[in-house]
């Protein structure tokens, strides 16, 4: 298998959804010596151009989208480590601290959006369910984020997404942060109220804003790379 | 798999109609238009009057005809592929016929459709997956009289490679018809063998046949296909019983008679159990193809039509609308789930509407995702995983991200119709920015942009001559020396 054919198979494999796959070519990869940057451009990253284009044009849906990000993380969380011997960073849109917030325990919403924004290009780092206000803070901390996301499925807890934002502002975090909520009972003008910087109804319209925010800010935070948690 | 089926008629009540309606083709008879069918029925042992036209048909000679008649058949695309199966409780779709008049968009009055309308329609029907065959859904107002049957068929066979529902305005046309189905299928053994279309027959209500309808129906027969669809067309309360039961009795007896004739022609040819009935309105004196009642007699003649073992079609999921609005959708969407759930072999409708008179192009794709909706309806709901679902949730658990499974994307495409973008699905910002566009403005953007997909069909040089030799006999013969109109003929050659 010549390298072309190689990273023809790992765009294939996130095109087809095929973590096991994915992960497998990877770590052939490795053992070949090649160059883990590479194969995420011109394998893995252009599988999920590819598979964001089909969605773009209703060719695929969102169960393909998602199971090919499944396939690009688990390939990724194999060449993190190589990455980190050598020293090398993956380019990134920017990165994204998600979760949801403390008392609410709804995660799809969130999921879809984490998995849209890795999807396009973002470093996502998902915190899960029943997030504490600090975790998000530490963790944005942490890895140098350019992006906070807070998601709340209920009116009572949506008021924690105000809190997230008051505790970055106290650990004095909040100029270099970006903060966009979401979520059933979320608008525009609760986002505005509670000094977000940023609204969307659904996971693609978080896309385009995240990148619009991150237009006009400072993307690329120098910090090493944590270990996405996400997996 | 579990069928969901509507059923109107218990089969005790389903005898007595079929019992009444053998009573009534002896009592009082069929009036019937056409010396060839008198003879035909005189011979067989009918008692007939010449003078009166009136037929008496004994009840075993009808019993005769439901016994020769096949139960099933096919309908072939011009591929020669069989694509409409016409018997059990198989659904398909064809858009409504004949239009006099056609609703452009945005407009609140209607116009005679031309050959350019025509076009357009047929092109859009090739494209639009849903619909297994094409109607000659419109009457071209630019094409003399005497030839406007046939030169829509023209059209069509030009046009699109699906089957075609027609029908013959005259007693000649309809072996100029015949000519050109022949031109396509290469001989008339093969048109009999692979029918490519079939011709509506409709008597008039109650219980005559005209001259016309009769001989297209012996001629059908006598060609073996292509088939006919009995079009019986009671109006309850003004030419039929105003109870929906006695409507359904007295177009069981005009099939009947319909039948019997046409297998006396030759036995064994394919025939459909079709109708158009319709309630009357008892304010405005007109005929509504929405109506409930309408709907429910169609449901319950295709169930007497299942019980003799017949081919069923119908005119179901029309609207008396004048513009595409709700009535149109709620109408057609009424009559379209049930007649799917009926299990009505061919259901025509889609895109008609103002009492079967008018077709709007915006109205056939929306009508074309309430087609796709009750396919799946009728589809039912799939049981086949053993166990059901236990093994899935446990392996997810309480995260709950079903999403991410491969179970998922195994299985939703088979379990989830994939509405077009005519139905709106978008959360409320995104819908503002695409515009704010109703159901109809998006229907109109897709007929546009379907009808901009189409790929002219490729006929064999010596079809397409053959087509061009018959139609220009047609058109000669109404007292033209060329072709009426064709728009885009170099896209079509």
């Amino acid at each position: 298998m010549s390298n072309d054919e190689l990273y023809q198979a790992m765009s294939q494999s996130v095109i087809d959804g095929e973590p096991e796959q994915a992960q497998e070519l990877a770590q052939k990869a490795i053992s070949l010596g090649l160059e883990p940057l590479e194969m995420i451009e011109h394998g893995y990253t252009y599988g999920m151009k590819v598979l964001g284009d089909l969605f773009a044009r209703g060719e695929v849906f969102l169960p393909h989208l998602v199971m090919g990000g499944e396939a690009m993380k688990a390939a990724i969380a194999v060449l993190e480590p190589e990455l980190a011997k050598r020293q090398r960073q993956r380019q990134v849109l920017g990165k994204v601290v998600i979760g949801t917030v403390q008392g609410d325990i709804h995660e799809i919403g969130k999921s879809l959006v984490a998995t849209m924004l890795s999807v396009h290009g973002f470093q996502v780092f998902d915190l899960g369910v029943d997030v504490p206000i600090s975790t998000f803070v530490e963790k944005a901390r942490e890895v140098g984020a350019d992006i906070v996301g807070l998601s709340a499925l209920l009116t009572t807890t949506m008021l924690n997404q105000g809190k997230v934002i008051e505790a970055l502002q106290e650990a004095g975090l909040r100029q270099r942060v970006k903060v966009i909520v979401g979520g059933a009972p979320v608008s525009q003008s609760w986002a505005e109220q509670i000094g977000a910087d940023g609204y969307s109804e659904n996971a693609v319209g978080a896309v385009s804003l995240a990148k619009k925010l991150i237009g006009s800010g400072s993307p690329g935070s120098s910090l090493p790379p944590a270990s996405e948690d996400n997996q | 798999m579990f069928r969901p089926k509507l059923e109107l008629l218990d089969q005790e009540t389903i005898e007595r109609i079929v019992a009444e309606a053998y009573e009534l083709l002896w009592n009082p008879g069929v009036r019937i238009h056409s010396d060839e069918a008198l003879g035909l029925l005189a011979d067989a042992g009918a008692t007939v009057d010449f003078k009166t036209r009136v037929a008496q048909i004994p009840a075993e000679l009808a019993r005769q005809a439901v016994e020769s008649a096949p139960p099933s058949f096919h309908l072939y695309n011009a591929h020669g592929e069989p694509v409409v199966h016409y018997g059990g409780d198989d659904v398909q779709f064809d858009p409504g016929s004949a239009a006099i008049h056609i609703l452009d968009h945005g407009a609140t009055g209607s116009r005679p459709p031309v050959t350019a309308d025509f076009v357009r329609y047929i092109k859009l029907a090739e494209v639009l997956p849903e619909l297994d065959a094409v109607s000659t859904a419109l009457v071209c107002a630019d094409v003399p009289e005497g030839m406007a049957d046939l030169y829509r068929l023209y059209l069509a066979l030009r046009y699109t490679a699906k089957p075609v529902v027609t029908g013959a305005f005259a007693v000649e046309t309809w072996s100029v018809m015949h000519d050109l189905l022949v031109a396509v299928a290469g001989s008339a053994e093969t048109l009999a063998e692979k029918p490519l279309a079939v011709f509506d027959v409709c008597p008039s209500p109650p219980l005559l046949w005209s001259e016309i309808t009769c001989q297209n129906l012996i001629d059908c027969a006598r060609a073996g296909v292509p088939a006919a669809e009995f079009v019986s067309m009671p109006l309850a309360g003004a030419t039929g019983p105003v109870t929906l039961v006695g409507s359904v009795v007295q177009h069981t007896a005009e099939n009947l008679s319909g039948l019997t004739i046409h297998q006396l022609a030759r036995a064994g040819s394919p025939v459909v159990w079709g109708g158009s009935p319709a309630a009357f309105d008892m304010r405005t004196g007109t005929t509504p193809m929405g109506a409930i009642e309408t709907l429910m007699i169609d449901c319950a003649y295709a169930q007497v039509g299942k019980y003799l073992n017949l081919p069923t079609h119908a005119y179901m999921g029309m609207s008396d609308a004048k513009v595409v609005d709700s009535q149109a959708g709620l109408e057609s969407g009424i009559g379209t789930i049930m007649a799917a759930l009926a299990g009505v072999n061919m259901v025509s409708g889609a895109g008609m509407m103002d009492f079967e008179s008018c077709f709007s192009l915006e109205k056939l794709v929306i009508d074309h995702e309430i087609i796709g909706m009750a396919r799946r309806l009728v589809r039912g709901i799939e049981c086949s995983e053993e166990p059901l679902a236990t093994t899935l949730i446990r392996q997810v658990g309480h995260k709950g991200n079903f999403l991410v499974t491969r179970h998922t994307r195994q299985w939703f495409q088979k379990e989830l119709f994939m509405p077009s973008a005519v139905i709106d699905r978008d959360t409320r910002q995104t819908w503002e920015e695409k515009g704010a566009k109703d159901a109809t403005q998006r229907a109109h953007e897709r007929v546009e942009e379907l009808i901009a997909t189409y790929k002219p069909r490729e006929l064999p040089p010596e079809v397409s001559r053959e087509l061009e030799k018959i139609a220009l006999r047609a058109a000669k013969a109404a007292g033209l020396n060329k072709l009426p109109c064709r728009p885009d003929r170099s896209a079509a050659e």
